[in-house]
């Protein structure tokens, strides 16, 4: 869990070609990234995919009081693809999502139970630090949510948490992640406005820099797009593509051809059930379930 | 709907048959519809002029004060302290230094106290203690400030005084601490109402960005929600600047000028009050000149909260 700006901050020209720091405490993931290039889908197992798993959920049940939000849903996510999941609104999508930087415990009368691990280590066993599970599972939110401060003190605010306070390192790792974003160009002369005057679009990827600067593992966003006009959408998803090279993405979205055009794998929940998980190519044509067929092809929902 | 209309209404049976749901209402008579301008006339004709006997007193008592007060201005009021009941001249710097300082005295209590416990009240309060919390704050917020200033004497007044063996008696520390206590309530309810106005997705950002609660509280939660908490303290402020009564029995009063916090202390209001109820035509002058004093200073404390309140919108 220790950053160093040495390591992020060697390569200023291509800022993003490389990967973040591994973290991983074994060096599994570190060879199974070869392997990962070349997927071989034939082979993929629906529920655990291809690649080294990042992160992976079993039998997970939810309520909100005395409500169940999530029923038994289990999932695998592996590294460096990105999983869309879709559904009806009120579905448990956004909880599952939620679930998995245990974004939850914040609300009152919210009850889990099942496994949810990262790096096959459960993160809601004893012990685990939420601050740093939270910042290596960083969350975009559906509404743009930057704070009240400046561009540059939005995108510092994450490294300096982690007790980053080198002048120099902190606007290294604030250009990397506005260019990562996307946003440099539109903001490098404006880094001391207020981010509060940026457009949505721009505020959306902002947010997205926000969380990228905190070097995270897994990026959770939450319909990152549904409060964007579709100039801004295509520039969050061309986003969500690059990002995919270095950091496993899972997204919320309620636009099946988003979910279609993005996405490596799509989980298709309903009713708090998790009703099927596959690659996207084949729940697109091919699902499995009656339900997602139905789904799909604009029969509900 | 614009030709929605008497004549129009009656026709549309003919025109078209309808659904019982959807029959056409009868049409509104004539003396309806002047019964009910007429009344709606009247009716705000009235709102305006209760409006208007209700600000006479404030713009009376404003411009005799205004009248009264700059006619005792000038540069000695504010440099010079009281001279002896039968002489000229004077001024009131001992009150005006007096005021400035208890009322520096009491933000340092209220203002932390008060900040602090709005936060939780707001981030934290959801439970009984909250609850109790909330409705203690409510409740001091209604006890008389007399009563406030008696608590502070027998806390802390009669204590020291017996303690020093005379030596520190009322002082503008207890002053302080009266008004204090009195800013305490009304810093805490708005700062938690203003707290509470910061949306959930900005406490969300920060948390997932792998902020600790206290943290993103500070950082973020109180930095959107500045300009209310400002407003909240500075009407605080105002309102206890004009308090007498906690005075009487903490600070009491002094004739000289005096800038150590451990002995009694003169204030404006305290000073206002002597004053006007002296035989002395100089002092009670005076009074009057200290009323202005206090009303611009509650005035400008006022256009300023008001002020924070607007730039944050």
């Amino acid at each position: 869990m220790t950053f160093s700006p040495s390591t992020s901050v060697a390569t200023p020209e291509t800022p993003m070609a490389e990967s973040p720091p591994k973290r991983s405490a074994d060096g599994s993931t570190q060879a199974a990234t070869a392997e990962h290039l070349m997927p071989k889908p034939s082979q993929c197992s629906p529920v655990e995919g291809c690649g080294a798993v990042k992160m992976s959920a079993r039998d997970v049940d939810l309520f909100y009081g005395s409500k169940q939000a999530l029923k038994k849903v289990g999932a695998d996510f592996t590294e460096r693809s990105i999983t869309a999941l879709i559904g009806p609104s009120g579905c448990g999508k956004s909880t599952f999502l939620r679930c998995l930087n245990r974004m939850n415990d914040l609300i009152d009368g919210c009850k889990i139970t099942g496994d949810v691990s990262l790096d096959g280590e459960n993160i809601y066993q004893r012990g685990i630090d939420v601050v740093q599970l939270r910042q290596r599972v960083g969350m975009v939110f559906q509404k743009p949510n930057p704070f009240p401060m400046s561009i540059w003190d939005n995108v510092a605010y994450g490294p300096r948490l982690r007790g980053i306070k080198n002048k120099n390192d902190l606007n290294q790792i604030v250009e990397e992640s506005l260019v990562g974003a996307a946003l440099w160009g539109e903001v490098k002369d404006d880094l001391k406005k207020s981010a509060l005057g940026l457009s949505g679009g721009q505020q959306q990827r902002l947010c997205i820099a926000r969380t990228m600067a905190t070097r995270p593992e897994v990026i959770l966003m939450d319909e990152p797009c549904s409060a964007l006009d579709p100039i801004s959408t295509l520039k969050v998803e061309e986003l969500m593509r690059e990002l995919r090279a270095h950091y496993t993405l899972i997204i919320v979205t309620h636009n099946m051809q988003q979910a279609a055009r993005c996405s490596d794998r799509t989980a298709f929940f309903l009713l708090g059930e998790l009703v099927e998980i596959d690659e996207s190519a084949k729940m697109f044509t091919t699902p499995t379930d009656k339900r997602t067929e139905d789904y799909i092809t604009g029969r509900f929902g | 709907m614009a030709s929605f209309s008497p004549s129009t209404m009656s026709t549309a049976p003919d025109a078209r048959p309808m659904s019982p749901g959807v029959a056409p209402l009868p049409p509104m008579s004539k003396s309806l519809v002047t019964r009910r301008k007429t009344s709606n006339i009247a009716m705000q004709a009235l709102c305006g002029f209760a409006t208007f006997l209700a600000i006479i007193p404030l713009i009376l008592v404003i411009s005799y004060i205004l009248i009264k007060g700059l006619a005792v201005m000038n540069l000695d009021f504010f440099t010079q302290v009281q001279k002896p009941a039968n002489d000229m001249g004077g001024g009131m710097k001992h009150s005006i230094v007096g005021t400035l300082m208890m009322v520096g005295l009491a933000c340092g209590i209220g203002l932390p106290f008060g900040i602090m416990g709005g936060i939780y009240l707001s981030e934290f309060g959801g439970n009984r203690m909250g609850f109790a919390i909330r409705f203690a704050a409510d409740v001091l917020n209604g006890v008389p400030s007399i009563i406030i200033g008696l608590f502070v004497y027998a806390i802390a007044v009669l204590p020291i005084t017996k303690a020093t063996h005379g030596q520190i008696t009322f002082s503008a520390w207890a002053g302080g601490l009266a008004l204090g206590i009195m800013m305490i309530p009304t810093i805490m309810r708005t700062t938690e109402e203003i707290v509470r106005l910061v949306p959930m997705s900005l406490r969300e950002g920060a948390l997932a960005l792998g902020d600790t609660r206290w943290h993103s509280v500070f950082k973020i939660v109180l930095a959107s929600a500045k300009g209310g908490v400002v407003t909240g303290v500075l009407l605080a402020i105002a309102r206890i600047s004009g308090e007498t009564a906690p005075l009487l029995f903490t600070a009491l009063s002094n004739n000289f000028y005096n800038t150590d916090p451990s002995r009694p202390t003169a204030s404006l209001p305290v000073t206002i009050y002597q004053f006007a109820t002296s035989p002395s035509d100089n002092w009670q002058a005076l009074a009057w000149g200290g009323a202005l004093v206090l009303v611009s200073l509650i005035f400008v404390l006022s256009i300023a909260a008001r002020y924070f309140t607007r730039s944050k919108n």
